[in-house]
């Protein structure tokens, strides 16, 4: 066999390999120069922020900027033992100068989290640091008792750590003590895996319910004469277009106890006026906004997957002998998997993380992990918990998506 | 180029100018009634006096907005309506600006302004305005022999339905203590207790599966013209607006209110904090809270506004006197909002309340 190949070249001399992966090359250049304007805001003003809020989740520097002295003793201590004078007298050191600087509200806040009943202490004590005279453990005592308990030295330490696992552990229900150990927290202050779980719940059934309802209208939006489908499709978009907050107290005219589902369960029979059902402000009305709410998502990437289905399968299926049912659900039912696998997924995400509809008819058991997110945000500024709760809740997301890629597969994902 | 220089001249003493003549802050407070009872009483007088204009921004409240407007080093808002307790725990984190108190001018009868504002209502980074009081409210269209005191709020037998309450353990514990017959000047001390705290939750349980659960000081005046509630605690001045201007058959009961106080604060940085001072020392002066006092059924916090209070501003034959927290019929069980017992307790007791509130 001859091996001599000739290498192709191009008008100009150079070796036509070369020449095509040059071309190849400036195309993509230019691609990417098309989409980095996207690409650059999306990294600094949606991946960047997102990020260093989730790293507050882990990282806390607070206490140690603040309280350098005590912070750096602190880190030699065991936990257990009993506090030393040169401690007391970091401490003090610490606290003279956070009352200075202004900043003895901060630290006060910090380890009044760890321990209740701190924060007065931090600055009451504050107050009167730089009249405080060696040896520091008695005249520390005098001001009061609680700095010679050990407890207060403990939510120092905890407080003290800058990496820590802390915020993440509570987002989990547990707790992390001085000695590094992690034990569960205490029976009547666990709530956040509870939440967990009910969020899952909540948006599992609501995917459910939405795939139910919407699966039907978007059949016979497809099978549908393309007028009336139209029709069908801008009623489905109307509320679509309606603002979130009206569709969902427009849902608790609809449902309270005097609203127009009650009123009409009582003339119908179904229910005494003097026991009416109790449909919102409750796990019942977070599940009913929000399958309504979030129905378009579902009904517009089946209907699109429908849309491109041609009729001649199922025809052809029929003349082979299938039944009606036989033919839709082995031959056109597979075939819209792709439409459903998107509008499912889009749905469970999109309602995993609700929190206005919940925090309007939610009451007290449909409030969902984002609700306290929010709280946490807005109301108690534990901005680190807050931080570790959306670190928790974006692992679960990544793992079921992990597991949805496993069993259905991202590339049979559809959305038109 | 002369016509540019000149152009620029022209352009910066204009700018100069402007700023001088008519400068404008933001006015950050709570909306609704209240923040209209501002306007009337604070905004559009100093507006009328000054030429300064006033933005008004609405709040939910808490410092998470101040907080993070301060930390980012972009602050917007020049003067913020605050609860004591977060004009406190703001002023230690060094959100706010420092007040100094001998600016404020004495009373419209001559008292020196350190007597005349009531107790504890002037900080170190803020000035008071009004007392304001968390009571709770009933229809008494529906209930004709309607509850009288606190204890009948949680007499589920003899006053069945739905209760409204505050999503949160403020100041619900105090409340459910009062009921359980814990005298109001005990009360913070026997929440201080393991065994208080229990035995207000306890209390709590009791109605627990009726309680329909508020956040925004609107809802509960609606909750109760829905018929959602049969009663409902809610802030003493929203039911009061309900009453005089949308005419609702709304009946407050004063038994075991929790009375607290708003104040103004300006944020570390504020823009225009020279102007945000002036704003602040002008609409807390006997006039202007008196003023106020015409618009909502919130007592001013300056003595010598109590004798310039008379009726409401559209309503003569409607006093307002009698409908203030702080009237001495009104007063005889009545606690303040302890906001340093709160700031030590409240990471816990917010936690123990959402676990309990999930369970």
């Amino acid at each position: 066999m001859d091996t001599i190949v000739e290498t192709l070249k191009t008008a100009d001399g150079t070796p036509l390999k070369k020449k095509l992966q040059q071309s190849l090359f400036r195309n993509k250049l230019r691609a990417f120069g098309l989409v980095s304007p996207l690409l650059i805001f999306l990294l600094f003003l949606f991946v960047l922020p997102i990020a260093l809020l989730l790293w507050q989740g882990v990282y806390d520097p607070r206490f140690s900027n603040l309280m350098p002295e005590t912070s750096n003793i602190l880190e030699d201590w065991d936990g257990v033992s009993e506090p030393t004078e040169d401690m007391y007298a970091a401490l003090v050191v610490d606290l003279v100068n956070a009352k200075k600087n202004k900043t003895i509200g901060k630290v006060a806040t910090r380890v009044n989290r760890e321990l209740s009943g701190t924060r007065s202490l931090f600055t009451s004590t504050a107050r009167k640091a730089s009249k405080l005279k060696a040896p520091f453990k008695k005249s520390l005592k005098k001001v009061k008792k609680k700095w010679v308990e050990i407890e207060t030295w403990q939510a120092m330490k905890v407080a003290s750590n800058v990496y820590t696992v802390g915020f993440v552990a509570a987002a989990l229900d547990y707790k992390l003590n001085a000695d590094g150990s992690i034990t569960r927290q205490e029976e009547d202050r666990r709530i956040h895996i509870k939440l967990f779980i009910r969020t899952l719940e909540i948006s599992l059934i609501v995917t459910l319910a939405s795939l139910l309802l919407g699966y039907p209208i978007a059949y016979l939006m497809a099978s549908l004469p393309l007028r009336t489908s139209n029709l069908l499709l801008i009623l489905v978009l109307l509320p679509f277009w309606t603002s979130l907050l009206v569709r969902t107290t427009a849902w608790i005219a609809m449902l309270q106890g005097e609203g127009v589902m009650n009123d009409l369960f009582v003339v119908f029979g179904f229910a005494e006026d003097d026991d009416r059902f109790s449909l919102i402000y409750n796990k019942t009305g977070v599940l009913i906004a929000m399958t309504h709410i979030l129905l378009p998502f579902m009904v517009l990437p089946i209907y699109s997957v429908m849309k491109t289905i041609s009729p001649s399968y199922v025809r052809a299926a029929k003349s082979l002998g299938a039944t009606n049912w036989t033919a839709f659900w082995r031959v056109y039912v597979p075939q819209t998997i792709p439409g459903v696998g998107a509008g499912a997924i889009l749905v469970f995400i999109l309602a995993i993380g609700y929190y206005i509809t919940p925090a309007l008819v939610g009451g007290q058991d449909g409030q969902m992990i984002s609700n306290f997110i929010d709280f946490h945000m807005r109301k108690s500024l534990n901005w680190n918990l807050a931080a570790a709760m959306g670190l928790v809740l974006l692992v679960i997301i990544l793992f079921l998506f992990w597991i949805y890629d496993r069993v259905v597969g991202i590339d049979n994902m559809k959305l038109g | 180029m002369k016509l540019k220089s000149l152009l620029i001249g022209v352009a910066s003493s204009t700018l100069i100018v402007s700023a001088a003549s008519a400068g404008s802050i933001t006015a950050v407070s709570w909306g609704g009634a209240y923040t209209k009872s501002q306007v009337e009483a604070y905004h559009k007088p100093w507006t009328a006096k000054t030429g300064h204009q006033v933005v008004s921004e609405d709040y939910g409240g808490g410092l998470a907005e101040v907080r993070s407007q301060v930390e980012a080093g972009n602050v917007t808002w020049d003067i913020v309506d605050v609860e004591l307790s977060d004009a406190v725990l703001g002023c230690d984190e060094g959100l706010f600006e420092e007040i100094d108190a001998s600016m404020l001018p004495a009373g419209a009868d001559g008292t020196p302004a350190s007597d005349d504002f009531i107790p504890n209502t002037i900080t170190d980074c803020a000035v008071g305005n009004i007392v304001w009081s968390t009571i709770f409210a009933y229809d008494f269209e529906k209930m004709p022999n309607g509850p009288k005191t606190m204890a009948d709020f949680f007499d589920l037998e003899n006053f069945p339905g739905k209760r409204g309450l505050r999503r949160g353990p403020k100041p619900n514990l105090e409340m459910a203590l009062m009921a359980d017959g814990v005298p109001a000047d005990y009360v913070y001390i026997v929440l201080s207790t393991e065994e208080g705290v229990d035995r207000a939750f306890a209390k709590l349980d009791t109605i627990k599966d009726s309680v329909v659960w508020w956040e925004a000081g609107a809802q509960p005046p609606q909750l109760l013209a829905d018929g959602e509630v049969v009663m409902t605690t809610a802030y003493n001045g929203r039911i009061f607006n309900a009453v005089a201007a949308e005419g609702k058959p709304f009946t407050i009961v004063w038994d075991g209110q929790v009375y607290d106080i708003d104040l103004w604060a300006i944020p570390k940085g504020a823009p225009n904090k020279d102007l945000a001072m002036e704003f602040m020392v002008f609409s807390t002066e006997t006039e202007q809270l008196a003023a106020q006092a015409s618009w909502i059924s919130y007592g001013p916090v300056r003595q010598s506004s109590a004798a310039l209070v008379s009726s409401y501003h559209n309503q003569p034959d409607l006093k307002m006197a009698p409908h203030m927290p702080t009237d001495p019929k009104n007063f005889t069980n009545a606690i303040q909002n302890n906001f340093a017992w709160w700031a030590d307790n409240q990471d816990e007791l917010n936690e123990r309340f959402n676990a309990w509130l999930a369970n």
